[in-house]
């Protein structure tokens, strides 16, 4: 049969590092598997401090009269914690240095990363930056309370709490944690550059390992501004420069500051920032691709349009991060412009929302466990993105911004939307990594409970803002524009976010079980096409693939192809045993 | 079939909650009616790309359920389709911003006609400044502020000395009059919203931000800080009280003048100028002489 064979390998393989120790297999491992099960269970341990965080301050805002424990001090220093743990040190190092980890060396037919030594470093100082992050909270005066988004001068000043040992440690974190992270992040970008295998090109790549791909290149362009904003900032803590501090008091006092621009900091907080909401959701946008593709048995509806819709995105988003700072006194000329790329870059986003409607379009939907977390995130993302629409029409943010309506934007739309992806993912690949299936009926109360409940959370919080409950309040207190009724319904959402932190509970229960008892997982279950799953061995070794690495002749979405003899196509298959005559053609691409 | 069923009951659960939900924009109290009709614009056209989204996705949950003995369709693209897609889209995108950039295009450009009122913050409470007869503000420095003289009003501007000061929480204007206000910060960053009035800036240390407005009704509205500012942040609450002219007038006249409040200090005051005189070489906004 006529095919074009992939060309010879470019390079020789190089040796790989062999563990010789327990220690060197499991503690300081070189293995990306093992490095990405360590930043997972890193990640995913943080992660729930800011679980418990975020019901903590539910509690305050439900019943603010309950919980005399909980001081405003105590609050904000909540918040501000919670933020930073979720967006930079769960979903960024999960996505990245977990999934990234696991799955760029198998998903492009690599035997590991690159630079396995490197990677090793990426994780010990994630942890370090993570140990520096939980210190800050047992320092005179505790952990920061300056809201995620550290802002200056009050950041820095006596009336925020934690404005002493707390704020240092999270700059000193944050600075580590970008190490780190540019460690991992180089290592995952020339892995997909050069350690694929032959004839993985890049538009044969699955659409995870492209979202991945794009996120690790912006945040390597995008963390450099934090790393700078967060040094100056820390220089003005602590040896009295003047780069955001203008002339000023604070409580009444003169301080000797002088001819700083609080505003430059926004400006290089949202650089990273804007970027930074991408770096999370690219990643799910990859792997939701791939779950819905594989679990609805249909080939990626555009794939070519997915592909430049993510590099688009990706590019579009270094333009738009002003779109934080409407109200924040900039020049109010900008706004007319970032309004305008805001707007734009919602132009690939539905597009990549309509691709996916078209892949379960005229496809054959296997309801699993994946596949309803997939849905879940289409439900989601659709909603948290639509209201990203009315706050990047600056016109409409003006009376928006700081409301309740923001907080339930972005929650809904890089909480919730990504934390369901996270979830399909750990039930689509946990067979993979264990060797073991996940149970399917505690899996279904699970996202039934998660999905629905975060929904009910987030929805209506956003009519809070259009009434214009304010965020970052640790009370309302007495208005007379707002009803007694929005306490009512403040009430609620804190005892469904109750409800639905404490279902993470069967969803542990059921990890941690089935990862010793679980039903064995037959080789390659969900019958995928994608490279991972045609290991040698499930879980897969060290090395990945055995003896040989695999070769690749078609995309990762060869589902449903006419006259092969099942139902999907495996990259590595050999064009002679794909079926009737033609079909190798056919799944091509 | 569950699957499909309840993503109807999410769509319309949301269209319904959203019809019926109590909590829904304060009754507008000012001229910015634009921002409340683009809104309502937005939340037509995502409306009913949210609608037909999840319907559609319901739709293929029925219709393509898994069966063994089936494949499904292999059509890796169709152009056709996705240029359709991206036009609409594209189309949806014109029809909400355009709107929105002419609302902005209004609220960034302050009529000359509008008032000027200065709105002062500090870690937690608000103050104001009226121009007083002359019309024009007097200068102000960070390091001019003290106990006696709260708004850092530079003594020796006479253009200051006829400013009206209103060291407390509630201001007042008058109805039917645009207004720019213009927001001052001693300390940290703050934020002036009365969610009636639709607008909303931060306040800045170290330089002059602003918005305007015209009050549409009568009424007592609570202002709030909006730019998280600290412990007391939640409570940093204002008042602005619009009233017919007339009245404006009356309370305004009631309000002290910087000179006035000045004469009050007395003595204690000429022995201060003298240390204010340094203070003064350095303005809030210029670059530090020293590296620091």
């Amino acid at each position: 049969m006529a095919y074009v064979a992939p060309a010879e390998a470019e390079v020789e393989e190089v040796e790989l590092y062999h563990a010789k120790s327990f220690l060197t297999k499991y503690v300081f491992s070189q293995d990306a598997k093992v490095i990405a099960i360590q930043y997972s269970s890193v990640a995913i341990a943080i992660g729930l401090v800011g679980l418990v965080l975020s019901s903590l301050m539910r509690l305050q805002l439900g019943f603010p009269e309950s919980f005399s424990f909980i001081e405003p001090s105590d609050y904000y220093q909540f918040i501000t914690m919670h933020g930073m743990i979720m967006v930079v040190y769960l979903l960024t190092a999960l996505f990245l240095g977990g999934f990234g980890n696991y799955l760029i060396p198998l998903m492009v037919g690599a035997r590991d990363m690159v630079f396995p030594y490197v990677n090793m470093m990426s994780f010990w100082i994630y942890l370090l930056a993570v140990m520096i992050l939980i210190a800050s909270f047992f320092v005179e005066g505790g952990p920061t309370g300056a809201g995620w988004t550290l802002y200056p001068p009050q950041a820095i000043l006596e009336g925020t709490p934690g404005s002493g040992g707390g704020i240092i440690l999270m700059l000193v974190s944050l600075v580590f944690f970008i190490i780190g992270f540019t460690m991992g992040g180089l290592n995952y970008v020339v892995t997909v550059l050069q350690g694929r295998a032959r004839g993985m090109t890049l538009m044969r790549m699955p659409l995870t390992i492209w979202g991945i791909f794009t996120a690790t290149v912006l945040a390597l362009l995008a963390f450099p501004a934090l790393f700078v904003g967060g040094l100056m900032l820390l220089l003005d803590k602590v040896l009295q420069t003047s780069f955001f501090m203008p002339t000023i008091l604070s409580l009444g006092e003169q301080l000797e500051y002088g001819g700083g621009s609080p505003i430059l900091f926004q400006h290089l907080f949202w650089f990273f920032g804007h970027p930074e909401v991408y770096i999370v959701a690219l990643p799910a946008f990859g792997i939701v691709s791939d779950l819905i593709s594989v679990h609805a048995r249909r080939h990626i509806f555009g794939y070519r349009m997915m592909v430049w819709a993510l590099v688009g995105i990706g590019g579009i988003s270094f333009i738009v991060w002003a779109h934080h700072m409407y109200v924040s006194g900039m020049n109010p000329w900008f706004g007319f412009f970032f309004a305008t790329t805001t707007l734009i870059i919602a132009i690939p986003t539905a597009l990549k929302v309509y691709n996916w409607v078209l892949t379960l379009w005229k496809g054959n939907i296997r309801f699993t466990i994946p596949m309803l977390f997939a849905l879940g995130f289409i439900v989601t993302f659709v909603n948290g993105g639509i209201t990203g629409l009315f706050l990047g029409n600056v016109a409409i943010d003006v009376p928006l911004s700081d409301t309740m309506f923001v907080v339930a934007h972005f929650h809904m739309v890089m909480g919730v939307s990504p934390l369901l992806v996270i979830f399909g993912a750990i039930y689509h690949w946990f067979p993979l990594m264990s060797g073991r299936m996940l149970n399917d009926t505690l899996g279904k109360v699970h996202f039934w409970v998660t999905f629905l409940g975060a929904y009910l959370i987030f929805l209506p919080m956003h009519y809070l803002g259009f009434l214009g409950v304010p965020r970052r309040y640790f009370e309302m207190g007495e208005t007379n524009f707002i009803p007694a009724s929005a306490q009512d319904l403040n009430a609620f959402i804190t005892i469904v976010t109750v409800i639905v932190g404490a279902a993470q509970v069967l969803f542990f229960y059921n990890l941690f079980t089935s990862m010793k008892s679980g039903e064995v997982a037959e080789k390659n279950p969900w019958k995928a096409a994608s490279l991972e799953w045609q290991t040698a061995e499930q879980p897969p070794g060290h090395g990945n693939f055995g003896a040989e690495l695999p070769v690749v002749y078609r995309w990762a979405y060869a589902y449903g192809v006419p006259g092969a003899k099942d139902d999907f196509v495996p990259q590595n298959m050999h064009p002679d045993e794909v079926g009737e005559p033609g079909a190798h053609e056919a799944s091509e691409e | 079939m569950f699957v499909a069923v309840m993503l109807v009951l999410v769509t319309v659960g949301t269209v319904l909650f959203h019809l019926f939900s109590p909590w829904w924009f304060t009754p507008i109290a000012s001229n910015w009616t634009l921002m409340d009709t683009t809104i309502d614009i937005t939340f037509w056209v995502t409306g009913a790309v949210f609608v037909a989204v999840l319907l559609f996705t319901a739709y293929c949950a029925v219709k393509y359920k898994y069966d063994a003995n089936r494949r499904s369709e292999y059509e890796p693209e169709n152009k056709k389709l996705e240029i359709w897609l991206v036009t609409l889209t594209s189309l949806g995108v014109v029809v909400m911003l355009a709107p929105g950039l002419i609302a902005w295009n209004d609220f960034v450009t302050v009529p000359k006609n509008a008032a000027q009122v200065e709105v002062l913050a500090k870690q937690w409470s608000w103050a104001y400044r009226f121009p007083g007869a002359d019309g024009v503000f007097g200068k102000t420095g960070v390091k001019l502020i003290n106990d006696d003289n709260p708004f850092g009003v530079d003594p020796k501007d006479p253009k200051g000395q006829d400013d009206i000061l209103v060291d407390d929480s509630e201001m007042h204007l008058p109805l039917g009059k645009p207004v720019n206000l213009n927001f001052r910060s001693t300390d940290v960053l703050h934020n002036f919203f009365v969610p009636q009035f639709r607008a909303k800036m931060d306040i800045i240390p170290g330089t002059v931000t602003n918005y305007w407005f015209t009050p549409t009704r009568t009424g007592t509205f609570d202002a709030l800080c909006f730019e998280l500012c600290g412990t007391g942040h939640y409570d940093m609450r204002g008042t602005v009280v619009i009233e017919k002219e007339d009245a404006f007038k009356a309370w305004l006249a009631e309000q002290p003048t910087f000179a006035k409040s000045m004469a009050k200090v007395g003595k204690a005051a000429e022995k201060g100028f003298a240390q204010l005189d340094s203070g003064l070489a350095e303005p809030d906004n210029k670059n530090s002489k020293r590296v620091n």
